[in-house]
């Protein structure tokens, strides 16, 4: 029921990226967009750096103390008359989200985004159950118009250009007139505006993610720029929040803290245009909100990384900001990552959540060149980890056994420093000589993977330790 | 050092440094080799070579053969502890070296705090040059236009971003320009190129394009496995912007034929 991973196949995936045209051009326009943005906000707040140190810490500490927080938040949350589930697995998620939805026979539901409901493939498993479930999020409700997953933690619909929207709108919305006006983005919002009104008022359950939850207040928080999140958890009887085990924090002044550094390593917006609180079920005298306030809490396997190597993941506040700055995604988008999450951070969560061996590509698939790190508001070391990945996949001997057996072929000669030099000396001349007068070589054999898109630039012929030691002796 | 101090080399009183030439200059262009010792000894310092060094490791590392990065790491603080300073023409060996080796044999109680006392004495070159040394002018002309290229290491690894420039501000004649997003990976990335060939080259090909909007006719960087890579991309694509170590543009030692460039 669950998205069926084509992680293994990455590199398969990467490749049709890399030839569709719209994809690039939606890539490309990102890239510079959310670059620039957020350096322009946080040059705006000095204590940026200081924050992200303050953050790391505070999730450290979390972290540390994940049971007793969890336990408070369910604590206060029954208090204010709502009710938590804890849920080991997607399997055990989606069947209380069903059951809660059947006991009041609902035939609609809202959704906000969350990517713990596209973890556990909610939307696929309701629908099959009878229960339409209707995205809410403008970038999830275009993906969903299409047949899609979301390409991006927070813009779910970032691979699809602004032309491919239309085209889509226009296909979904027959009974609308196939002549008007859908040339500028003013007038898609309000198309899709008008269509999912409707939805809302429908709907006999909202569900919605959180980007936090507050252990003292037994409320959980989300973030959107559209508003819709309000609508879904306050017109329908019942609210269903979906949240992984690590989204708690211990008060309101530390999701606080937590959402100044959020907006802004996310949109590069100083806030989000909506941040919303919600704490139990409407009481007496309350205008408005649900009769029912339910919390699904997902393990989905992340207390098994406590105390691992990989640890740190969970400082994980999904703002996105390593896919943003990631050459790779840069270049071949979210949907080659073959899962639910993409980038930097999803060739770490994803391995851990659907098994390295469902994942073996990703945590290989990056130069490691350390800016998803730089950029990172939660400062987790990814490289790092990537590297533990990769660590893993050698040990368990998942990596290809042609990669395996040529890097320990090669790290012989590099620890024999004497029949090193005698290698190097061959391979200089050798490649030198092949490379003539030209300086470089078009096509080596063994080498194609350089050669298939880069010349090689010769080696001048003698190695440097060679010619040191003609001229000082040895 | 005494048996690994060349005779050749400049008596000097200042410090004493070993150059870790690094796999790829040794390989590939040893002539940045010579030209980091000439800058060296320029800047005073007195130069060995430690004839035991190889590489330091990384293609292990970051393929996952933890054993294997560890013996090499052993290997190469044997090599290089018993100097001083450490200088690579590379912000990337560097790193390795100084950040790296460290946590690698966090665990060792032998070599982890050898690791780390070596790490302290560790610098890029460019770095060790304006900021241990204190020199940035050694007397370069060169009337060409560049464009700087930050490799990620360098960059993110060892601190290294305003050294080169005000080394390449004393080159008379030359002129440097700066690309965009001077924080993005050429797609070099070790063993990442050619196991994801056409990944790598779509980075590489965004590289290319802001180094050619640049304007410049030269460009420099301060780490061969990008150098590699960027050359080998532009001369495939038929361009005829000359790409050089930094080291050779400040040490006066363009005679050489650019990097992938034919020889006359």
């Amino acid at each position: 029921m669950t998205m069926v991973p084509t992680s293994n196949a990455f590199k398969t995936n990467a490749a049709g990226a890399l030839k569709d045209a719209p994809l690039q051009e939606a890539l490309g326009i990102a890239r510079e967009h959310s670059i620039k943005t957020r350096l322009g906000t946080i040059a705006k707040l000095p204590e940026f750096e200081d924050l992200r140190d303050i953050g790391r810490d505070l999730k450290n500490h979390i972290i540390a103390h994940l049971d007793q927080y969890l336990l408070q938040f369910e604590q206060e949350v029954i208090k204010r008359g709502g009710h938590v589930h804890w849920c080991p697995d997607g399997e055990s998620a989606r069947a209380k989200v069903l059951e809660i939805c059947r006991s009041v026979d609902a035939r609609t539901v809202t959704k906000g985004k969350t990517m713990i409901g596209e973890e556990i493939g909610i939307n696929d498993f309701l629908f099959a159950n009878g229960i339409e479930p209707v995205e809410t999020d403008l970038g999830e409700y275009i993906i969903q118009l299409r047949g899609e997953t979301p390409s991006h933690i927070i813009g779910p619909a970032l691979h699809v250009t602004q032309a491919q929207v239309e085209a889509t709108f226009r296909d979904a919305h027959t009974d609308l007139d196939p002549k008007r006006n859908l040339e500028d983005p003013a007038s898609l919002m309000a198309e899709a505006r008008t269509k999912l009104r409707a939805g809302f008022l429908k709907a006999d359950v909202g569900i919605t993610g959180a980007n936090f939850l507050i252990a003292d207040e037994g409320a959980t928080t989300i973030v959107t720029n559209e508003g819709n999140g309000d609508l879904t958890q306050t017109l329908p009887r019942i609210h269903i929040v979906l949240a992984s085990i690590e989204k708690v924090v211990p008060s309101l002044k530390d999701a606080m803290t937590l959402l100044r550094i959020l907006a802004r390593s996310a949109t590069g917006q100083e806030q989000s245009v909506y941040t919303t609180f919600s704490a139990g079920p409407r009481r007496p005298g309350d205008l408005d909100g649900p009769e029912q306030f339910h919390v699904v809490l997902i393990d989905n396997g992340r207390s098994a990384y406590l105390g691992s190597d990989f640890e740190e993941m969970l400082r994980c506040i999904r703002c996105g900001a390593c896919l943003d700055h990631c050459p790779v995604y840069h270049s071949v988008g979210g949907h080659a990552y073959g899962w639910v999450y993409s980038g930097p951070i999803g060739s770490l969560l994803n391995p851990a959540i659907i098994g390295i061996e469902n994942a073996k590509p990703l945590p290989n698939a990056s130069s490691l060149c350390g800016r998803c790190e730089s950029v990172c508001p939660m400062r987790i070391p990814i490289p790092k980890m990537l590297r533990h990945w990769r660590e893993r996949e050698f040990q368990q001997a998942l990596a290809p056994q042609a990669e395996r057996s040529g890097i320990r072929f090669w790290a012989f000669f590099a620890r024999r420093p004497l029949l090193y030099r005698l290698g190097t000396r061959i391979a200089a001349r050798l490649l030198s000589a092949m490379a003539g007068k030209r300086g470089r070589l078009t096509n080596v054999p063994l080498a194609q993977g350089w050669t298939r898109f880069r010349d090689l630039p010769a080696p001048q012929g003698r190695t440097f330790h060679d010619q040191w030691r003609a001229r000082n002796g040895s | 050092m005494p048996s690994q101090n060349p005779p050749g080399s400049m008596p000097s009183s200042g410090p004493h440094v070993a150059l870790f030439v690094t796999c790829l200059v040794d390989l590939f262009r040893p002539s940045v080799g010579f030209a980091a010792v000439k800058l060296l000894e320029a800047a005073g310092c007195r130069v060995s070579v430690p004839a035991t060094q190889t590489c330091c490791g990384q293609p292990a590392y970051n393929s996952g053969d933890r054993a294997s990065a560890v013996a090499i790491a052993q290997a190469t603080i044997a090599a290089l502890e018993g100097f001083p300073f450490i200088v690579a023409p590379s912000g990337s060996c560097a790193g390795m070296i100084k950040r790296h080796y460290p946590e690698l044999l966090a665990a060792d109680r032998m070599w982890g705090p050898r690791a780390v006392a070596l790490a302290d004495r560790v610098f890029e070159l460019t770095q060790f040059l304006a900021e241990q040394c204190g020199r940035t002018d050694f007397g370069a002309t060169l009337d060409r236009h560049c464009a700087y290229h930050d490799s990620c290491s360098s960059l993110r690894e060892m601190g290294v971003k305003q050294a080169p420039r005000d080394l390449l501000g004393a080159v008379s004649g030359l002129k440097l320009t700066e690309m965009a997003e001077t924080d993005a990976c050429c797609g070099f990335g070790g063993t990442f190129c050619v196991k994801f060939p056409d990944i790598s080259n779509s980075m590489a090909a965004r590289k290319v394009e802001t180094i050619a909007a640049t304007g410049a006719d030269l460009l420099l960087a301060g780490d061969l496995g990008c150098l590699l890579n960027l050359a080998g991309k532009m001369k495939r694509d038929g361009s005829r912007i000359e790409v050089r170590h930094v080291a050779e543009v400040l040490a006066g030692m363009t005679d050489e034929p650019a990097i992938g460039e034919a020889s006359s």
